[in-house]
């Protein structure tokens, strides 16, 4: 008997190449898409600077990041065994936030810019080491999720602080679309300075195949089957917090990227968790690459940030996600 | 490979389980673990799989300690079934059997002929071919438990620690899997299983091990141990070991006062 296509074993080089293959087109789109057209209006040097100073950064920081978000959105809700997992989800995104807000505040990124990435990188380191040492070197998938919860809600509450606290109405702009969320206008250096931690965070989670696959039995199977589960659990904090606080440093909070993606993939990936992690920082790359041509494309009429953006589409996707889970938990 | 505890104590949350237990599984041989809820069952299925630090006392698999093995090698000899039967995605069952073939393969390499073959055995042997391209999620509770049988065996281990296997299995399927791991026992592997089907232990078990209140009452063959006294002392049943047919059963008649 022939089995169902729907069902059939996903074949993994074909999902994966398509999606590079998009990935790739996504990404040279990036570099095409502007208010100027490049080659054609502006020939020559100006061309040149355009497409090396704006073009390329954006591009490249807007594959990076969205492969940051993909990727350990399918990390998180593969190591704890939950769809509606996030990287927002273990603090990360809130720690490199209020990181930032406070150079911001305390007027440093005013007198060199690199301190707001640098900020926002500290904070985010801050606040993994809080949440593992809130949540214990033993703890199970839900101190982790309940540690970050309590230190996202700080670092919210502290970035509120400095809002309320501002003296100056142009840093409390600056603040407020920095949480906003944005690739534009980031300069090579920027991209420089987070692209090591981001590509390191990614290669850490890219190890986790075998584990997250394993795991989809359970604890105590996957153990059984030789996965260390400290290391697991490592490997996804570290990965997490390196790429996603890297990626939250330059482009302020984009929200529902590692939300939507690996929910989008899993079915073409025969929700195999471990096949899910490359899938998801493709999709992600191509999700964010896209998002951001659009928002290019739309300039004209409405200057939206990206962060508002994936925010808009990604809450009633969430609102979606929610009925279908109650439908599918229903007696 | 032989599976052995010594004088084993594990405390859960700061409550003995269990407590000096001592236990061998021998291989070519089935050993039944069984006692009434609560007894220790799956604590000490457990230990002997490593999932748990013992407060006291040792488990040596073929004579080493468990610590002293590396987890690869561990995973590859030893096969652990969880009485929980929980799958998180919508796997289909294929895809739930190869994860039994993860020990067997190095990082980052797919599947091997040997894989293929260990794959398409336990599904056989599991009677569940017919289900390999279904999600595991959508199959009745008995199809589920097969399947993850079938993911225990796909790990060819020398040792095979299954806890309540045959829990929500029809009676068809019950004798099938113990009649396979008869098989398993007679290709001299060591097969050890929690349940409570006293019948089954019976019929197919070559030593039992009786246990209550985390202690080990009564260790030997079914005719030792499935005695109606101790039966009556540790069930609080009144049970009869008899042979229909040639085949061994323990049937309980009634509730003792």
């Amino acid at each position: 008997m022939k089995p169902a296509a729907a069902n059939a074993e996903p074949n993994a080089a074909l999902l994966l190449g398509a999606l590079a293959a998009a990935a790739v087109c996504a990404f040279l789109l990036s570099l095409a898409v502007g208010p100027v057209g490049l080659g054609r209006d502006l020939p020559g040097e100006a061309g040149a600077l355009i497409f090396r100073e704006i073009r390329l950064p954006r591009a490249v920081l807007g594959a990076l990041v969205g492969a940051s978000l993909g990727l350990s959105g399918a990390a998180l809700q593969g190591y704890l065994r939950n769809p509606l997992a996030e990287p927002s989800l273990v603090g990360v995104s809130g720690g490199a936030a209020l990181g930032a807000v406070l150079t911001i505040h305390l007027g440093w990124s005013a007198a060199l810019a690199l301190t707001l990435p640098l900020g926002a990188l500290a904070g985010a380191a801050v606040a993994m080491l809080t949440v593992v040492a809130l949540a214990g070197s033993q703890g199970g998938p839900v101190t982790l999720i309940l540690a970050g919860l309590a230190v996202s809600s700080i670092a919210t509450a502290l970035v509120s602080l400095a809002l309320n606290l501002s003296q100056n109405p142009f840093a409390t702009v600056e603040m407020v679309f920095w949480l906003m969320g944005s690739l534009a206008d980031r300069s090579l250096p920027q991209v420089w300075l987070s692209a090591p931690f981001m590509l390191a965070g990614i290669a850490l989670l890219l190890l986790l195949g075998r584990a997250l696959d394993a795991l989809t039995l359970g604890e105590d199977a996957a153990r059984s089957l030789g996965i260390d589960i400290g290391r697991t659990r490592l490997l996804v904090v570290a990965g997490t917090a390196l790429s996603v606080g890297a990626a939250t440093a330059v482009t302020g909070i984009i929200g529902f990227v590692g939300l939507i993606v690996p929910h989008a993939l899993r079915p073409l990936a025969g929700h195999r968790p471990g096949l899910l992690l490359p899938a998801s920082m493709l999709g992600g790359a191509i999700m964010l690459l896209l998002a951001d041509v659009a928002l290019r494309l739309l300039q004209p009429w409405m200057d939206l940030r990206i962060g508002v953006l994936t925010a808009l589409l990604g809450a009633p996707f969430f609102v979606w996600l929610v009925l279908k889970t109650r439908s599918e938990l229903a007696p | 490979m032989r599976l052995e505890a010594r004088r084993l104590d594990v405390d859960l949350k700061g409550r003995p389980v269990l407590a000096g237990v001592d236990f061998a599984a021998q291989p070519a041989e089935v050993t039944a673990i069984i006692g009434p809820n609560g007894a220790g069952k799956s604590t000490l299925l457990r230990a002997l799989a490593g999932l748990l630090l013992p407060t006291g006392g040792t488990v040596l698999a073929d004579g080493r300690r468990l610590g002293e093995w590396e987890r690869g090698a561990l995973a590859r000899a030893l096969a652990y079934l969880p009485q929980e039967r929980t799958v998180h995605w919508a796997l289909t069952a294929r895809a739930v059997v190869a994860l039994g073939r993860l020990p067997h393969q190095p990082p980052g390499a797919g599947a091997s002929a040997a894989d293929t073959q260990a794959i398409d055995a336990a599904l056989a042997a599991m009677d569940v071919v017919h289900l390999a391209t279904r999600p595991v999620l959508e199959m009745s509770g008995g199809e589920r438990a097969r399947v993850l049988v079938a993911r225990a065996l796909a790990q060819e281990p020398s040792v095979l620690l299954a806890d309540e296997p045959a829990a929500g299995l029809d009676p068809a399927h019950q004798l099938a899997l113990f009649a396979h791991f008869a098989r398993l026992a007679g290709a001299g592997r060591t097969v050890v299983v929690a349940l409570h089907d006293l019948s089954l232990a019976a019929r197919f078990c070559h030593r039992i091990v009786l246990m209550h209140g985390g202690r080990v009452v009564a260790t030997g063959t079914p005719q030792d141990v499935l005695t109606a006294q101790h039966l009556a002392a540790v069930y609080r049943i009144d049970a009869r070991y008899a042979t229909l047919d040639g085949v061994p059963i323990v049937l309980p008649v009634g509730l003792l006062p």
